[in-house]
């Protein structure tokens, strides 16, 4: 054997010292002392208490707490209703991007514009859109009828679909960009053999495109629902989980668990909940799309 | 002829939900108090700067504006700097178990940010961490080395073999090999993962929110989010500090539409 | 310069054997190549002398010297790869100067070393250019000027000439020739092509499913194939090969292949005791002659059933009873479809395989 291997082996991990140091320390290690600190009762400020260890005590509150409950109701609702609109007006955008026309590079452009915006400066531009005296919202329906105006989040169902409208307008163009990623693959001599065969436009959409993107499909439809999942900055910004807990979703409400009301112990113990319902899902995305890269190993 | 008429407005729809409400933003910035306080709102604006020159100068936009250029600029430049060596060893080395590494790292992009909030807190408050701008940094690199690792290691997977045994055989040990020949191939992936980098960095808010508390080292996104004025909501001066956040996003867009596209899809990370 | 040794070199992958108990030796200087099919581990073996890939038992000698321990860059070794794998970022000039410059050699020495292997090679006025602005003929120069400048020990070529045309192919060719004979360094050459083998090589290598087969002077590989598989693979069109048996008559054997049977010459050497043997007789189609020139041979009776005109010659493909020959028709005969004709084999020109092994005549004969 030569020497070669080990020497490279050695300068390997080298290269992946920093990596794998900072992913450690700030990453995995949070996760693991996120799990350890939900065992105990903790509150932040207060030391005469201790820190004294509680099992599962913190979880069993959570299960109990109906805010809780009603955040994971929230988060579940919005993951589902965004994210299906995301991938339909996903979809739609990749259609249109995926056409032959002058100025498509600008149309592309324009669509990318609201994922680029900071999710904050997004979140205070529809916070002001739906303001109740200047808002466009109420401009556009209304015009100058003022005194039918609607405080639209001093509502618990209006506060609700504008958060996922905000949403749906931040990403269904990242969503629509990985839709067309899947678009490309798909070779013109599909559709030429299916218009020889004598499909029409309509069915060569569902007939042709729509199962050779199911793959696509997929990979966007797991991306948006882990990313929906962890919902915060519009929250924060256009509702502040608001009105009477409707858009209270559950990283929010475990980051005034641990920040604003200092339980540390049941904040975590809420993180460690979302991180386990993200990884499940996240294992999709290891298997689905990681083994993509690493399938192309050196025998 | 239906196709075109779809097509048609296809277009009309996806540029004009785009861009539309942010054109109300900017619509806003440019009124002068008075109209933005008319109810109705009106259509128009006068064209006033003011509200532009009392955000710089009456709500620590500067300030904003300078700690998101240090924080996003040192995050883009560290985690390349430490995830193209990354990426190069797990895409092209030899070496046992870097599946589960590649795995592992990863795995990272999809953490909530708040299962690992509380402790990232405390160690940054051991090491005298919070309400600094390295302070952010930590998490900040960490958590956009998955990113920046998949789309350079999906590049450096497609550069042919041979370059690198010809580096070798030429005299290069790992490191030259990848300093001299891989990298300056790999310059568009490079770039793409940087815009991506910046993207995330300029945007993020969680961390910045956490970590940041006093007014003079916030980033932007911190400093919109908790805009305030004395009595009432100074909403023309909130769009034109929104404006000046999002103008740089909008220049990089614009300028690197392909490689942000490329990397979004290539590597099909959301930044 | 130097010589190389190879010491019962094995690699697997996993469990797939690629190579199997390679010993080899190639003197200070010669021209060897690494010929076979795709597959059969001619550049797995390359990679192992350049220290690429790391062979799982065996070792590597360089002009006596173990090398087993080294890396690429400490063999002293440069290579010329297959897809020319210049660096896409570097001009010309610098693609030539990096192997040195990562040698810490110094500037007036690499500057005179790029002259004068671009005066060899004729690429002077390329020098500034990146390889993007390259034709595929000028891309092969400068890779191979990326090797000369080295001055190495030992020179690999990994199919370097694969991806040209045809024409360039053919005068590329010569060229290596002209330059293997100008700078007398070891060279070891892996190609699929037999003609690039044939008329490049000092040394034939043959390689079939990770083993050698023969290892020989193009000309011997030719005219004493050492089995079969050398027998079939060398050669256009390939040696007719008959599967058969060998039976006694009388005092003489006879070689009887489904209805054609085949008077021999007396056999030397020791015969299998079971007649029953895998024995295989083949004769080349240039060999085969449709005149009885040659007294000391057979005949046997042929049907044209298709004809190749080559334009210089006719390739034949015969029905002789049940069997199927193929015979290179000598320069200025025409024949059509359907004549028939006589065929002369001529004892000198059977190859006679009995259990993959050739087996010679009583009166060895020496082509050269």
């Amino acid at each position: 054997m030569t020497s070669r291997a080990p020497l490279e082996h050695q300068a390997a991990w080298w290269m992946l010292a920093p990596a794998l140091a900072f992913t450690l320390v700030f990453a995995l290690y949070p996760v693991v002392d996120s799990f350890f600190l939900s065992l105990h009762r903790i509150f932040l400020g207060v030391p005469a208490l201790g820190q004294p260890f509680v099992g599962f005590e913190n979880y069993q509150t959570m299960a109990g707490d109906p805010v809780a409950r009603q955040a994971f109701l929230v988060t579940i609702g919005f993951v589902l209703v965004s994210t299906a609109l995301e991938l339909v007006l996903g979809l739609g955008i990749a259609l249109v991007i995926h056409e032959h026309f002058s100025g498509r590079g600008w149309v592309r452009v324009a669509a990318l514009i609201p994922w680029s915006i900071p999710t904050v400066v997004a979140s205070q531009m529809w916070r002001f859109i739906f303001n109740d005296q200047y808002g466009l919202a109420n401009l556009l329906l209304f015009g100058e009828r003022v005194e039918e105006y609607i405080p639209w989040l001093a509502y618990p169902g209006f506060a609700f679909a504008a958060i996922v409208f905000a949403d749906v307008w931040k990403t269904s163009s990242f969503a629509g960009l990985l839709i067309l990623a899947g678009l490309q693959v798909i070779p013109e001599e599909v559709y030429d053999a299916a218009r020889i065969d004598g499909a029409t436009t309509w069915q060569r959409f569902w007939k042709i495109t729509l199962p050779l993107l199911k793959p696509a499909l997929l990979l966007a439809l797991l991306f948006r629902t882990m990313d929906a999942f962890r919902v915060f900055d519009l929250v924060f910004v256009m509702t502040q989980g608001g009105p009477g807990d409707s858009t209270l979703v559950l990283q929010f409400y475990g980051y005034k668990a641990l920040f604003a009301e200092g339980r540390m112990g049941y904040g975590a113990a809420i993180s460690v909940t979302v991180f386990l319902a993200i990884f499940v899902l996240s294992l999709f995305y290891i298997r689905g799309i990681g083994s993509r890269l690493l399938e192309k190993e050196p025998a | 002829m239906t196709r075109r008429i779809l097509l048609g407005v296809g277009i009309l729809l996806t540029v004009g939900l785009s861009l539309f409400p942010f054109l109300w933003f900017v619509v806003t910035s440019l009124k002068t108090q008075k109209e933005v306080e008319a109810i109705p709102p009106t259509w128009w604006p006068s064209g006033s700067l003011d509200f532009y020159q009392s955000a710089l100068v009456d709500h620590h936009l500067t300030d904003y504006i300078l700690n998101s250029v240090l924080v996003a600029g040192s995050t883009t430049l560290l985690a390349l700097g430490i995830g193209i060596p990354a990426a190069y060893a797990l895409a092209r080395l030899r070496l046992p178990g870097k599946v589960w590494i590649l795995g592992a790292l990863l795995s990272i992009s999809m953490f909530p940010q708040l299962a690992i909030a509380g402790p990232v807190w405390q160690i940054l408050e051991r090491i005298g961490g919070l309400n600094t701008r390295w302070g952010l940094l930590l998490p900040y690199v960490t958590l956009t080395l998955p990113l920046a690792i998949w789309i350079l290691a999906s590049f450096f997977k497609e550069l042919p073999a041979e370059l690198e045994e010809a580096a070798r055989v030429d005299g290069c040990g790992p490191w030259q090999t990848m300093i001299r020949v891989m990298v300056p191939l790999a310059a568009p992936a490079i770039f793409t993962a940087a815009i991506l980098t910046f993207i995330y960095a300029w945007n993020e808010f969680f961390f910045a929110l956490l970590i940041l508390t006093q007014p003079e080292r916030q980033t932007l996104p911190v400093g919109i989010a908790l805009f305030q004025g004395e009595f009432t909501m100074p909403w023309g001066e909130l769009a034109a500090a929104s404006v000046i956040a999002t103008l740089p996003l909008v220049i990089l867009v614009v300028l690197f539409q392909r490689w942000i596209v490329s990397g979004l899809s290539a590597g099909a990370v959301k930044g | 310069m130097a010589d190389l040794e190879l010491l019962s070199i094995s690699k697997t992958f996993g469990h797939v054997t690629v190579l199997k108990d390679i010993t080899l030796r190639v003197c200070d200087g010669e021209f060897t190549i690494l010929l076979g099919p795709s597959g059969c581990g001619k550049s797995t073996l390359l990679r192992i002398i350049a220290g690429l890939e790391p062979q799982t038992q065996g070792a590597v000698r360089i002009g006596g010297d173990h090398v087993d321990h080294l890396s690429p860059r400490d063999r002293d070794i440069a290579m010329v790869f297959q897809h020319y794998a210049l660096y896409p970022h570097f001009t010309v000039r610098e693609n030539l100067a990096f192997g040195l410059k990562m040698r810490k050699e110094r500037p007036h020495i690499i500057d005179g070393r790029i002259r004068e292997a671009a005066q060899l090679l004729g690429i002077e006025d390329l020098l500034d250019r990146r390889p993007k602005d390259l034709s595929g003929g000028q891309r092969q120069r400068v890779a191979m000027g990326r090797a000369i400048v080295r001055q190495p020990k030992l020179f690999l070529f990994d199919e370097p000439l694969s991806n040209l045309d045809a024409r360039l192919r053919a005068s590329m060719r010569v060229e290596l020739k002209k330059l293997h004979q100008r700078l007398r360094a070891t060279m070891i050459y892996v190609t699929h092509d037999q003609v690039e083998a044939m008329t490049l090589g000092d040394t034939i290598v043959v390689m079939d499913r990770g083993r050698v087969r023969q290892v020989d002077s193009p000309s011997r590989i030719y005219s004493r194939p050492a089995d079969p598989f050398v027998a079939g693979f060398i050669g256009s069109p390939g040696m007719n090969l008959l599967e058969g048996s060998l039976e006694r008559q009388a005092n003489a054997w006879c070689f009887r292949s489904g209805s054609l049977s085949l008077p021999l010459p007396p056999l030397s050497g020791t015969l299998p005791d079971s007649l029953a043997s895998r024995t295989i007789l083949g004769i080349r189609p240039e060999d085969i002659l449709l005149r009885a020139t040659d007294s000391r041979g057979t005949s046997v009776k042929a049907h044209v059933d298709v004809v190749e005109d080559l334009g210089a010659d006719q390739v034949l493909h015969l029905n002789v009873g049940d069997r199927h020959l193929v015979v290179r028709a000598p320069q200025g005969e025409r024949h059509g479809q359907g004549a028939t004709l006589t065929l002369h084999l001529p004892y000198k020109s059977l190859h006679l395989f009995i259990d993959d092994r050739r087996l010679n005549w009583a009166e060895p004969d020496e082509r050269a």
